[in-house]
């Protein structure tokens, strides 16, 4: 689904990542771990195309087409998706409105008909069911007064609905307690799918705890510096990050 | 060009020009040209007395200087003031107007005809210095309503009209409503007697055709003990290197439990990306609460114009009178605008709603300037004004000038200013969901505008949130 190969990206002319190699097939959950500073959300980033970072070694290639090539919009219309880990809020817009113009935009980009407003509104009702959800969100303004608890549950919702091939979370555990944590692992885990592969990243290994990935990689200063099955995400959390540096250090 | 710019620019659509022969007054002013538009509109002896005092005290003063815009000298005996498409007589029924007029009617989405025209919305259509067409006049008789062309209604109704012409804006009130008031030509007059609720929208749409020519027209809308009606102007003008001059004077009268819902939707041409040609919008507008428990709306949506300068204001004399004024002002390139709005509150318990919405892209500067004055005896009064900035790009101004000034300390004040950019995270968001740069700016815009726009009659509202789509097309990416 997802081959990054030797990916160098910089934002202002410092190279952040600095070759970054990896895999993942169709219907996998990948977790990144790593310290701050690591590049995880610079990943993240580049890979759903925010102009701030300019990729200046690699490749990147989605289901075989060249996903550097396409425009942020383009990779949203090919199936790529990402939770942001902060969301920006759009004032006077509801949920309701701005999710219909996403999912039209991607379906006139594929050719298929566009949704009216009461059609939409049958496909927003099951949707939300698959995740449980209510849909208070949806006749509030884009994040306008979210608690950061609520724009992270906005995101998932944005994915229930566009159902996308390749899913990136950026940090979405980040400023959740763990009630609104709980809540929101069980949606993205009624939302895995065989058809979808998701990249978590995350630099604690507690979201992990209730989302159990395939595989876990650990990004370290824009390096893939180790990889492995779930069982290293506990190692993580019960040894933290320094080995890394001191590994490093070593190495180096 | 940043990113965000390269998304506001794009082509004028209402620039076409009609091609028919127009009779010009002679270039310049004097008391002859003023003369010579009285006798074209068969004015009673007073209206042209009225006017030539007008005149001799426009001689008097000079222009106003303190706007937050920048014009070259404006040379007033280089324009036209009177200009009229060429007719062998005067038509009497719409079967005679020029077909031309309607055919450009018609292409500007304002259909005069018996079959096409609007359902539920009189127009009244003004080309140049004379209105073309109105439509519905026979129903709204039937109301009891009165919806002419100015020059008709000082024909036949002499009495209302002096009795309320210049009751809010005098002769005297300011350099460009005195001019207008020597030189005005056509517009619209506005009479709903008591009780009545105007069973349509009205709306009047003004087109700019001749050049070297200036419109000044006038406007008179006066609501009697409980009547309301709902009233929208529409405006627009072809391409020219040459800046036009269009100096209106708007007047709203309301008495007891009336009210007036005035709403523009202003497209006049905005220039070129440098700031060549365009027009001057230097209007005066202004109701009357004079009754209890009156009320007046003025909602606007701003988009052309190269320089715009106007503040529909409220007099709110009336106990318990309310006045609102909503608006959305977008300047794009080299546009300028100084707008905004006065509420004085004289009578007890009068209420104001200030709600300003300013975008400004390209290199245009954009000034809310509002003045909230309440008088000693405005025992109770109450005021919310809100005044939000959006910024699209880094070369463009965004200003605000709130005057308040409270002499009654019964008073209740709110005031909140936001100032906003559409940022390049805001954008790629919506990237990210798959919608296009060019859609997200409109997006964003509009919920930006939104508690403006839901204003609007429905009829103008989607109008009105596309026409600030297309204006700002091409300046985000």
């Amino acid at each position: 689904m997802l081959d990054i190969k030797n990916l160098h990206a910089s934002v202002e002319g410092t190279e952040i990542l600095h070759g970054v190699n990896l895999k993942v097939g169709k219907g996998e959950v990948h977790a990144i771990m790593g310290p701050n500073g690591s590049g995880k959300s610079t990943l993240a980033q580049v890979l759903a195309g925010h102009p701030a970072y300019e990729v200046t070694e690699g490749t990147v290639a989605l289901a075989g087409a060249d996903l550097l090539d396409m425009s942020p919009e383009e990779r949203a219309q090919a199936g790529v998706f990402m939770a942001f880990q902060y969301p920006v809020e759009i004032r006077g817009i509801t949920n309701a409105y701005f999710l219909r113009a996403a999912v039209n935009a991607v379906r006139k980009a594929r050719g298929e008909p566009e949704y009216d407003t009461i059609d939409f509104l049958d496909v927003l009702d099951e949707k939300l069911k698959v995740i449980g959800w209510e849909d208070t969100f949806l006749t509030r303004a884009v994040n306008e007064g979210f608690s950061g608890g609520e724009k992270k549950r906005n995101e998932i919702i944005q994915m229930a609905v566009l159902e996308p091939k390749l899913a990136i979370l950026d940090e979405t555990d980040s400023g959740l307690d763990i009630d609104a944590l709980k809540l929101v692992a069980e949606a993205v885990n009624t939302l895995r799918a065989p058809d979808r592969s998701m990249v978590i990243v995350t630099h604690y290994q507690r979201l992990l705890n209730y989302i159990t990935p395939d595989y876990v990689h650990v990004l370290h200063n824009g390096r893939i510096v180790r990889s492995g099955g779930k069982e290293l995400a506990h190692e993580l959390e019960a040894k933290g990050y320094d080995w890394l540096r001191q590994e490093a250090a070593v190495a180096g | 060009m940043t990113g965000i710019e390269a998304h506001v620019a794009k082509p004028y659509e209402l620039g076409w020009e009609t091609d028919i022969e127009s009779e010009k007054a002679p270039v310049g002013l004097n008391e002859d040209i003023i003369r010579l538009i009285s006798a074209k509109k068969e004015e009673p002896e007073w209206m042209l007395e009225w006017r030539l005092k007008a005149y001799r005290h426009w001689l008097t003063m000079t222009e106003p200087t303190w706007p937050n815009v920048k014009y070259p000298p404006i040379d007033y005996q280089a324009i036209h003031y009177y200009a009229a498409p060429k007719q062998d007589k005067k038509p009497t029924s719409l079967e005679e107007v020029d077909p031309k007029l309607l055919a450009t009617f018609a292409k500007l989405g304002i259909p005069l005809t018996e079959q096409k025209r609007l359902t539920g919305v009189a127009v009244d259509a003004v080309f140049d210095s004379v209105s073309v067409a109105t439509t519905f006049k026979g129903k709204l008789k039937e109301a009891g309503v009165i919806f002419l062309p100015f020059s008709e209604a000082v024909r036949e109704h002499p009495d209302l009209v002096r009795k309320y012409l210049g009751s809010v804006v005098p002769t005297t009130d300011n350099f460009f409503a005195a001019l207008n008031s020597a030189v005005f030509t056509d517009g619209s007059f506005v009479f709903v007697p008591k009780g009545v609720k105007c069973p349509m929208e009205l709306s009047t749409y003004f087109r700019i055709n001749a050049t070297s020519t200036g419109q000044f027209e006038r406007t008179l809308i006066i609501a009697e003990e409980g009547a309301s009606v709902s009233y929208l102007e529409g405006c627009s003008a072809p391409m020219r290197d040459e800046n036009q001059l269009h100096a209106a004077v708007v007047e709203l009268v309301a008495l007891d439990d009336a009210s007036i819902k005035y709403s523009t939707v202003q497209n006049w041409y905005p220039g070129d990306e440098e700031g060549k040609g365009g027009i001057y919008n230097f209007v005066t507008k202004r109701g009357a609460c004079r009754g209890r428990n009156s009320k007046i709306s003025w909602t606007q949506v701003e988009t052309g114009s190269s320089i715009t300068w106007k503040y529909p204001s409220c007099i709110l004399q009336g106990d318990n009178s309310v006045g609102e004024f909503y608006s959305v002002a977008v300047t794009n390139n080299r546009q300028q605008a100084d707008t905004g709005t006065k509420m004085i509150h004289i009578g007890k318990n009068t209420k104001s709603t200030i709600v300003s919405k300013g975008i400004s892209a390209g290199r245009s500067q954009n000034t809310y300037r509002g003045q909230v004055k309440i008088m000693k005896s405005a025992e109770g009064a109450r005021n919310y004004s809100q005044c939000d900035s959006m910024l699209i790009g880094d070369q463009c101004g965004a200003h605000t000038f709130p005057y308040i000034d409270v002499r009654n300390s019964s008073a209740v004040m709110e005031h909140e200013a936001s100032t906003s950019k559409i940022g390049e995270d805001q954008i790629f968001y919506c990237q990210a969901r798959g919608i296009k740069a060019e859609d997200a700016v409109s997006m964003i815009v509009a919920g930006f505008c939104k508690e403006v726009f839901r204003e609007l009659p429905m009829e103008f509202a989607v109008e009105a949130q596309n026409l600030l789509a297309v204006n700002l097309e091409g300046s985000v990416g």
